[in-house]
């Protein structure tokens, strides 16, 4: 059977248009409005839905998306929590779900039970961004058991043999972080970005998506002329963070999402 | 026991490199760097050179006699860490990573810091070096410490607030990995204790270890044999690992490291990682943790900003798994007590974070043999205390 994932990028590619990634922080700020969104992104554009596990200490993310985890963790949201919510969200809507979480909420849990219980909930992926290939060896088996796909990471500083090594087990999708740094920092070279997709594309058949600076729909745009998806992460959780308090904030958060989907379809494609 | 880390920077099940890729090749780099340093006569007698006529090594250890009088029990000598340039072990470790910085052409370090010992070495061996420093803080442990952040600031680092979370130690080292992630490619993070991702708990330990040495060949010299007990305040524990390291293999020399009790185990209010915690993930490695049952790290208290941790170096779990080290903690009013009687006994005043070593002392050295000898971690001194003791104190200076 194939995956949900690997279903969507395959339609995506022809229909000769690239997967937006649309990032948010499960439980921000509350879990039922987390599933309104999922629903409404998706009717908005979104073609895959990263749902953020918060942690107490998120080593890898800017201060927006450190923000959305200390009010996620406010509103009582955990790991058990989430997982019921992705259950009730799979009666009314099939989009491929990937949870980014930290490695010690899933230790917490038991990496068994946990890729067990994330599957059947109906998650399809799973990104962890302080576990690297080389210490994921607790998780391949219980995912790859359960059917959970593992998506790593590189980095621009990221080595051609370390290029070779992550890539090579990456299942879903690649993600490629576009700078040296931390979610919600600015984007600077999208030809430099460009470049380390090819050299990634080389010893991968997966696909390539990017992440980390994608913040306005010209940003979408240029992303998705050179890569297969584009993941926007800090530039949604600020959306939700300015609307928080208002009735209308599911709907603000769909016409950004709307914005940068349409900005990825005009822009110029780049054929493979 | 086999030597450790492995390859994979493993101590047992504790260790290893959990971080995200950016910094993969760095540490993968440093790992290799390392190793070559380690290896290399000039590096070596440089880091001695440097250890002997900078930090003021070897430092002395004290046959505290009217403490010894006092308890009743047990012969108890002081390694005199407290007496190193600074005021601290920390330079040790800080002048070994500085070299390394130099030798691997970083212009700029980084650095964490809780009681604001290893941020006051890391700006001075930036100074003496020439490299741009820039030092990571709770703004909570700013307060406690305002001293220490003054003189970083005169030693001519910058000092970056970190308001986040509890606003101590853990939260400066995720600011401080953050940073470290933004400019890999120009800036060293020199690490302040045996924690993180590999190879920081192996290479801090080595640069640490030269306590050990020296207190080995020091008590051989004045007692003719090897002392019964180690006894030293754990935070991360790179004070405790270089004091222990070199008589791991001394079996009959008990190890004892001494967490913060802070108000208590069952008040919460602590950092006694082995009494309320867990193995988890944190900030690079498997060790240790406070942490609820979501795996979120709690909030932990302690009079001493340096012990104020939720995790523990991930050699010390190891070492308590295997049985060779033993792990116990005393409360904020036991450290406060042993800070007043080591001033009064000796004339020291122990940093609070080495006063909690004492108070372990006072507790066991009575009921010791008056022919048995206990070697206690001074591990600094407690200046850098003396505002934070008189406003406890109720006193304005």
């Amino acid at each position: 059977m194939t995956s949900r994932l690997d279903r969507t990028f395959a339609q995506l590619r022809q229909g000769g248009e690239k997967a937006l990634i649309a990032y948010v922080m499960a439980g921000d700020p509350s879990l039922e409005e987390t599933e309104q969104l999922v629903v409404e992104l998706e009717q908005a554009g979104a073609d895959i839905i990263e749902l953020g596990v918060p942690f107490s200490d998120p080593i890898a993310d800017g201060p927006v998306i450190q923000q959305a985890a200390e009010r996620a963790l406010r509103s009582g949201t955990s790991l058990r929590k989430i997982l019921l919510m992705v259950t009730g969200l799979r009666a009314r809507t099939q989009i491929p779900l990937v949870l980014m979480a930290y490695y010690n909420n899933i230790h917490a849990f038991g990496p068994e039970r946990f890729c067990h219980e994330a599957v059947q909930a109906g998650v399809d992926g799973l990104i962890v961004p302080d576990m690297p290939p080389d210490e994921a060896g607790p998780l391949k088996g219980p995912a790859a058991a359960a059917g959970l796909q593992m998506i790593f990471l590189l980095a621009p500083t990221s080595t051609a043999e370390r290029r070779t090594f992550v890539a090579r087990q990456s299942q879903g999708f690649v993600y490629y972080v576009s700078l040296t740094g931390i979610t919600g920092a600015k984007l600077l070279n999208v030809a430099d970005v460009g470049k380390n997709v090819e050299k990634i594309r080389k010893v991968t058949r997966v696909p390539v998506a990017v992440g980390f600076g994608v913040a306005t729909p010209e940003d979408a745009a240029n992303v998705a002329a050179i890569a297969d998806g584009v993941i926007v992460g800090s530039a949604i959780v600020k959306q939700i963070a300015a609307h928080q308090q208002k009735p209308e904030m599911v709907k603000q958060v769909a016409e950004f999402v709307r914005s940068l989907k349409t900005a990825m379809r005009a822009a110029q494609p780049i054929t493979r | 026991m086999g030597s450790v880390p492995n390859e994979q920077g493993r101590f047992g099940a504790y260790g290893g490199r959990y971080v995200p890729e950016t910094l993969m090749p760095a540490l993968l780099e440093l790992e290799q760097e390392y190793a070559r340093v380690k290896k290399d006569r000039r590096f070596q007698s440089e880091l001695a050179y440097y250890l002997k006529h900078y930090v003021g090594r070897p430092t002395s250890l004290y046959f505290a006699q009217r403490l010894t009088k006092r308890l009743g029990g047990a012969k108890i000598y002081l390694k005199r860490e407290d007496l190193c340039h600074t005021g601290a072990h920390k330079i040790n470790n800080a002048i070994g990573q500085g070299l390394l910085a130099q030798r691997m052409k970083k212009p700029r370090v980084i650095a964490e810091t809780g009681a604001g010992q290893h941020g006051v070495a890391t700006a001075t061996v930036a100074a003496m070096f020439g490299l741009q420093c820039e030092i990571y803080m709770g703004t909570e442990d700013m307060q406690r410490q305002a001293l220490n952040v003054f003189r970083m600031r005169l030693l001519g680092s910058t000092v970056t607030g970190v308001d986040a979370g509890s606003r101590t130690l853990k939260d400066a080292i995720s600011e401080a990995m953050r940073d470290w992630t933004t400019n890999i490619r120009t800036t060293h993070y020199i690490l302040g204790s045996v924690l993180g991702a590999h190879p920081y708990p192996m290479m801090i330990r080595d640069f640490q270890s030269i306590i050990g040495r020296e207190t080995r060949r020091q008590i051989l010299a004045a007692e003719g044999r090897l002392p019964d007990c180690l006894i030293a305040c754990v935070g991360g524990g790179s004070n405790a690992m270089g004091l222990f390291y070199a008589f791991i293999k001394d079996k009959k020399v008990k190890m004892v490291g001494v967490e913060a009790g802070g108000l208590g185990i069952a008040s919460g209010k602590h950092a006694a990682r082995f009494a309320g915690g867990k193995p988890g993930v944190l900030q690079g490695t498997m060790t240790y943790l406070l942490q609820d049952d979501d795996g979120q790290i709690n909030l932990t208290h302690s009079v001493s900003a340096g012990l104020d941790y939720a995790a523990v170096g991930p050699e010390h779990s190891y070492l308590r798994d295997q049985g060779r080290a033993e792990y116990t903690s005393v409360t904020d009013d036991e450290a406060m007590a042993a800070f007043d009687l080591l001033a009064r006994e000796e004339g020291i005043m122990p940093a609070l974070e080495s006063a909690h070593a004492i108070a372990h002392t006072v507790k066991v050295a009575p009921s010791m043999k008056k022919n048995q000898i206990l070697v206690v971690n001074l591990s600094g001194r407690g200046d850098k205390d003396v505002q934070q003791v008189a406003k406890m104190r109720g006193i304005t200076l």
